[in-house]
């Protein structure tokens, strides 16, 4: 019997739990089989799947899995974790929300923060109203298997007209000791006139197995709203995320995404913003430094749906060792959507021979007046500029450690909450010891 | 302080330098002037320790030691510096940090304690107010968006707080119009002492004006074809370089 268990495809396993596991999830079990459906007809992507085609997400696939996580961290392990010190913090543990780990005490008026399964199970008309509407089962396999086997995440509400000055940071661990495969999953409502901070960061503590988490959060960006959102991707060796993050904008709203991916084996992040109305702004930025063997994708799709919207796209690279990085960035500018002003620029460093970076931009325009523009540069470090340094008695490994850090420093400081910015610099100076 | 032998230089696999000799000696000023593609920059560029030329013969010792086996950093460590003659922008680090992280470098080389915070921002003020740079532009990324000749005075206001032994102008005044080149001057002078020396690289005579040097050397093909006292200067100023050019072919 163990035998045969162990020759069995992913796809035979993902089925056998999903089937096990489908009565005991939250949600309607429609919408599970339609996603699963869905799935089974999209399959794991391989290399012929265009838009997997640098990034072998079948190879993180192989192997057997277990899917009941198994471990628990301790609260002395999650402290460190918790590196904005004045913020409302939410615990995802394996895919599963912790109360006890998280600080949600004293939540101010017009802020809500509970798990999806007690979102759920309180009847939340708001939670009903937007949950899985906007991320696509067909559109990709991740978002389907994801729709299909979650267990919880964390649902965030925040009320019509409230500020929430503190940032809300939900962090998202993996810890196990057999190779595991889990589906956090969240949804996040920003209200018209309302305006928040949200930090989600990733992190695996004490693993020793592989974890891979695929990872989906949808979030609605209401009327007038303001969100500030940043994902800090730190997974260390054992980790493989894919990082599905699917918004909607309403009119007149701002929205900023900030992506940043310290360490992980594989990253995978899909981030789909969709602009539903007129006069709305959207800011994406992105940080890879890659090292190793680790491969780190970046797909992005701005989706202009009416006139008047601005798009500011900015992701910079530092790639060392044999890794590779991916940036394709999909601007589609529809028919209605006159007076875009749609801009994307993808910079990177390559530091050494063996690292491999592509960059793929993809501008699809159906109206005739708009302002779009993109550009990629792949570079090394400037000589001139390391001479320059030198000759001022900076020695070379300084030098080349400022000039990184000038390069980062434009995504960097895009940062609005400082106690983050200042941990995303000290990291960086880890990263470039 | 500086003693130059027989120094050939070329750069992919081309001869520029082709034997020059030079003596320095603490307190004096030398102007090397020269017409275009003389190798007067190139000197400059084999005093600062640019990788890209291969010294292929002669010679460099400076206060005893050989330049040559020093790495560009430790030779500014040591007291050389080098104004660059096209100064390069570098977005994202600040002049602040960029100054703190050399001194801080070159004191540690020289087994000296950091410096504090407080004596760091004292002698940038004074620095600041010794060059006549704005403050604005000190707190801004090196050089960038700065024109010309803030980019000059940026080059002597990092000479200032670098406090060199041994400072080389590369075409500092071009570029530069009256006013600028005046204060870029005043700075340079009041910078001088018995215990540094300074080579000014120039084309042109009017620098000269405002830093007088003790000796002046012409550089023609590669090599010092003439030096004298500052009177060679206006001489040559007057008969364009042509002359030397038909007196050392002649």
């Amino acid at each position: 019997m163990e035998t045969v268990i162990k020759t069995r495809t992913i796809k035979d396993k993902l089925n056998f739990e999903f089937e096990k596991s489908k009565l005991f999830l939250f949600g309607s079990t429609q919408l599970r089989d339609k996603a699963m459906e869905s799935y089974y007809k999209q399959g794991i992507p391989t290399r012929k799947h265009e838009e997997y085609k640098y990034t072998r997400v079948d190879l993180m696939l192989k192997g057997e899995f277990d899917f009941s996580a198994n471990k628990n961290c301790s609260d002395a392990q999650i402290e460190p974790l918790k590196f904005i010190k004045d913020a409302y913090v939410a615990v995802i543990e394996n895919g599963i929300f912790v109360e006890g780990s998280s600080n949600l005490q004293n939540l101010p008026e017009g802020l809500t923060i509970c798990s999806l399964v007690d979102a759920e199970k309180s009847n939340s008309p708001v939670f009903e109203k937007h949950y899985a509407q906007y991320a696509d089962v067909k559109a990709d396999p991740f978002i389907a298997l994801n729709t299909a086997m979650t267990k919880d995440g964390v649902f965030i509400h925040v009320a019509k007209n409230a500020i929430i000055e503190k940032p809300i940071h939900i962090i998202h661990i993996s810890t196990t000791s057999e190779d595991t495969i889990i589906h956090p999953r969240n949804l996040i409502v920003v209200d018209e006139n309302s305006q928040a901070k949200i930090i989600e960061s990733f992190e695996t503590v004490d693993a020793t197995a592989k974890t891979v988490s695929n990872a989906l959060t949808e979030i609605v960006v209401d009327k007038h709203a303001i969100v500030d959102h940043y994902k800090i991707q730190d997974e260390k060796e054992l980790g493989y995320l894919v990082n599905t993050t699917q918004v909607i904008q309403q009119k007149q709203s701002v929205f900023s995404t900030h992506t940043f991916t310290l360490s992980g084996s594989f990253v995978r992040n899909n981030l789909t913003l969709v602009l539903d109305d007129e006069h709305i702004e959207s800011h994406l930025n992105g940080l890879y430094l890659t090292a190793g063997n680790q491969v780190v994708d970046n797909h992005t799709v701005v989706d202009h749906r009416k006139p008047n919207c601005n798009s500011n796209e900015l992701y910079k690279g530092i790639i060392d060792g044999k890794s590779a990085a991916t940036f394709n960035g999909k601007i589609f500018v529809r028919k209605d959507a006159q007076k875009t002003n749609a801009f994307q620029s993808n910079k990177n460093i390559l530091l050494s021979e063996d690292g491999t970076i592509n960059t793929k931009p993809q501008l699809e325009i159906y109206a005739d007046d708009v302002k779009c523009s993109h550009g990629s540069t792949t570079g090394k470090l400037d000589e001139a500029k390391i001479f320059y340094l030198r000759a001022r008695g900076i020695g070379i490994i300084n030098a080349k450690k400022l000039l990184m850090h000038a390069f980062a420093s434009e995504v960097v400081n895009t940062i609005k909450i400082e106690a983050l910015r200042e941990y995303i610099e000290e990291n960086i100076s880890k990263t470039f010891q | 302080m500086l003693s130059i032998k027989n120094l050939h230089a070329s750069i992919d696999g081309k001869e520029i330098l082709k034997g020059i000799n030079l003596e320095i000696k603490a307190g004096e000023v030398h102007a090397i002037m020269g017409p275009n593609g003389s190798g007067k920059s190139t000197l400059a560029a084999v005093l600062a320790g640019r990788s890209e030329y291969e010294v292929t013969e002669g010679e460099i010792i400076y206060n005893g030691k050989n330049l040559l086996d020093l790495e560009a950093e430790d030779r500014a460590r040591e007291g050389v510096f080098l104004a660059f003659q096209y100064p390069i922008e570098i977005p994202g680090v600040s002049n602040i940090n960029f100054l703190k992280t050399a001194i801080g470098e070159i004191r540690a080389y020289k087994g000296l304690d950091p410096m504090s915070a407080k004596d760091f921002l004292m002698m940038m003020k004074e620095k600041q107010k010794l060059v006549e740079i704005d403050r604005t532009l000190i707190n801004r990324s090196i050089n960038e968006g700065f024109s010309g000749g803030e980019k000059k005075r940026n080059e002597i206001f990092q000479m200032a707080m670098l406090e060199p032994k041994l400072s080389i102008l590369d075409e500092t005044d071009s570029g530069l119009d009256i006013d600028a080149l005046r204060i870029v001057a005043n700075g340079v002078n009041k910078l001088k002492s018995e215990e540094n020396a300074t080579i000014i690289i120039t084309h042109y005579q009017r620098l000269l004006d405002y830093i007088i040097p003790d000796f002046v050397h012409i550089l023609h093909n590669g090599k010092i074809v003439k030096s004298g006292l500052k009177e060679l200067a206006l001489e040559l100023e007057e008969k364009g370089y042509d002359f030397i050019k038909e007196e050392v072919e002649a």
